[in-house]
């Protein structure tokens, strides 16, 4: 994997950069998937932080919801079966305070789903050696071009410091 | 409003991970010999027995039940206050929402002990825990104290996860301005984060559900202690108002303590640039309406025992007004009401950090008063007058209440040194405007480029 990248104090210069590589006209028009982007925080609003935006996590955690608070229930309500304590008159399996339980394993439900979902679709944790450059930790962003053809090279950097980038870079992994 | 680069910000954050001073260490020293004085006590207790305590027959709850109710209230402060500050997308919880969501995490640790301390024999707490026993006994899920078990074993995790989710960037930017074993640590802990868009918005959606689920969580964690006593036919407790009233208190001292956890920080992390008077102002406004809820419950509660006039609950009700508990409940409403209604409410006062931090202070303790007040004067004056009893702690339950505030301290401090209290990047977020129109770049791209724009000096200004 070889990344050409360049770092911008400001979200603008970035947009301006991210929008230069996407643009057709004498090579480059780069897709999303092509281009890298890192940030010290999240940008909503601009474009280049529009990448990978969609999400199934609220319906993942809506079902972890569900399975969590039919697995409540079912866990009072059949150990209240198995082990019957009779007590004056009341219910074996009672629906008031068994909803107690399915209501809390409903939310716990959701809140591991959501953990669990967020983890992976975020490819977290992910300790291998992976493209970054720690002055993104300076409030800089990066913007780049993975996998950049030789050919588009050249245009690639031209492009990249025409936004306002002080210099470009490469990472070749 | 203050101008700071974020190589400024970056510095006055993450000053007090990267630099141990020795106040640090006094304070460490003096908080570490009180907890270890508390837990001299509890071994002390676990090695004779509860005998040591000053609990006896008709009065079994006390103490460690008052603490614990307490710190559950206390952990209000944190999860429940930052998830509802962020789904109201308020500008001005962003230095706050971390010092508020760590006092929630500790608390409930703190308070989650106290079941297992009173149990007389805590070794046995997993008994508590449902799993295939050989015995076949299992909990009785009717009980609810099993309630418990469930609504605070969901609110600590999802009050860690509320936690760590937002602390991961900024384990990544700590990595990467460390060195050696630190290094080594923070790479391990910031999970391989390296702020690509997709992982951000992984982030925002996790807090986004997380906040919105996280608020009835926390509701129903402090109903549910509330159902502990509304649960029984105990004079004063068979109440249905117990649930909010509970919510209400516990968020009315969760706000005080985080006021002055955040106080204290302040002064101790040199954060004066980043914990502003408007926040200290800010929380007492909620604190101030949260005393006038409380008051109205109080009062609410009250009248109606009065009003109903029913033996049993008026023998409760007159050891509180003018009986051997009368000075205890008026100090409560001294401390809750009184003291802090005018200082909160008149703006000279409040806009003040000191007064903030003075009305916070007794809330805390009129707070802690309130549940030793609902717990003892009913368990020592139930249906039987020939069987009411009294109770007086002894040093062993004194030592270990001090014992668990020392412990919220060191606890507070030590995370402190470990993770940035204020979220830099959420911080940086808060300084910097979204675009004012969408694509507003890409409409002069065509044309010839390489200027920076304005902010291109990296100067941020944090409206904070």
């Amino acid at each position: 994997m070889r990344v050409l990248y360049a770092l911008y104090h400001d979200p603008d210069s970035a947009q301006q950069a991210y929008d230069s590589l996407r643009a057709n006209g004498a090579t480059p028009g780069f897709n999303e998937r092509q281009i890298a982007v890192l940030t010290s925080e999240p940008f909503d609003g601009y474009d280049f932080f529009q990448q990978d935006h969609k999400t199934v996590i609220p319906w993942i955690a809506a079902l972890g919801g569900l399975v969590g608070g039919v697995s409540g229930f079912w866990f009072a309500a059949y150990t209240q079966a198995v082990y019957p304590i009779p007590t004056g008159g009341m219910p074996i399996v009672p629906f008031y305070a068994d909803g107690i339980i399915t209501y809390e394993l409903t939310m716990l439900g959701a809140i591991l789903a959501t953990l669990i979902s967020v983890l992976i679709t975020a490819r977290l944790p992910d300790w291998r050696r992976k493209f970054y450059d720690a002055e993104v930790s300076d409030g800089k962003i990066l913007v780049g071009v993975i996998d950049a053809p030789d050919t588009s090279r050249a245009e690639v950097e031209k492009r990249l410091l025409e936004a306002g980038a002080a210099g470009v870079k490469e990472f070749l992994a | 409003m203050s101008e700071k680069t974020i190589a400024q910000i970056n510095d006055d954050l993450l000053r007090p991970v990267l630099r141990t001073t020795k106040r640090f260490w006094i304070a460490v020293l003096l908080l570490g010999s009180v907890v270890a004085a508390g837990v001299g006590a509890f071994l002390y207790q676990a090695w004779n027995g509860i005998g040591v305590w000053g609990i006896d027959r008709p009065v079994f709850w006390a103490f460690d039940i008052t603490n614990f109710v307490f710190w559950i209230g206390i952990s209000h402060a944190g999860t429940l206050i930052s998830a509802i500050l962020r789904i109201a997308d308020a500008g001005w919880r962003r230095p706050v929402t971390r010092c508020a969501e760590v006092i929630t995490l500790f608390a409930l640790m703190i308070g989650g002990m106290f079941p297992i301390i009173h149990l007389g024999r805590p070794w046995l707490f997993f008994w508590m825990i449902p799993y295939p026993s050989e015995r076949q006994i299992w909990p009785q899920f009717r009980s609810a104290l099993a309630w418990d078990f469930f609504a605070i074993g969901t609110y600590l995790t999802g009050s860690f996860i509320f936690l760590v989710y937002p602390i991961i960037p900024d384990f990544a930017l700590v990595r990467d301005k460390v060195t050696g074993w630190r290094k080594k640590l923070y790479t391990v802990l910031a999970l391989g984060w390296r702020g690509t868009p997709r992982q951000w918005h992984r982030l925002e959606t996790a807090m986004h559900i997380m906040a919105i689920v996280i608020i009835p969580v926390a509701v129903s964690v402090h109903t549910i202690v509330s159902w502990d006593f509304a649960m029984a036919p105990v004079p004063m407790w068979h109440s249905t108002i117990f649930g909010p009233y509970f919510v209400a208190g516990a968020i009315f001292s969760g706000i005080a303590g985080l006021i002055i956890a955040m106080a204290f920080l302040r002064k101790v992390l040199s954060l004066e640039d980043y914990l502003l008077p408007v926040h200290f102002d800010n929380l007492g406004k909620l604190l101030l309406t949260m005393c006038l809820i409380w008051v109205y419950f109080i009062f609410s509660e009250r009248l109606t025992v009065w009003y109903g006039n029913e033996s049993a609950e008026m023998a409760v009700f007159w050891t509180t007004q003018r009986g051997p508990f009368a000075p205890l409940f008026w100090t409560m409403v001294f401390c809750n009401f009184i003291i802090p209604f005018p200082l909160l409410a008149i703006k000279r006062f409040r806009s003040t950090i000191t007064g903030v931090v003075i009305a916070s202070w007794t809330v805390v303790i009129g707070m802690w008063l309130e549940r030793y007040l609902i717990i003892v004067p009913s368990l020592s004056h139930k249906y039987l007058p020939y069987a009411y009893g009294t109770y007086r702690p002894t040093w062993v339950e004194v030592t270990i209440l001090v014992a668990s505030n020392a412990a919220m301290g060191l606890l507070y401090i030590l995370f402190s040194k470990l993770v940035p209290i204020v979220a830099i990047w959420e911080l940086k977020v808060g300084s910097h405007k979204p675009p004012l129109v969408r694509h507003q770049v890409s409409v002069v791209r065509t044309s010839p480029v390489g200027a920076s724009t304005a902010n291109g000096d990296g100067l941020l200004t944090t409206d904070l």
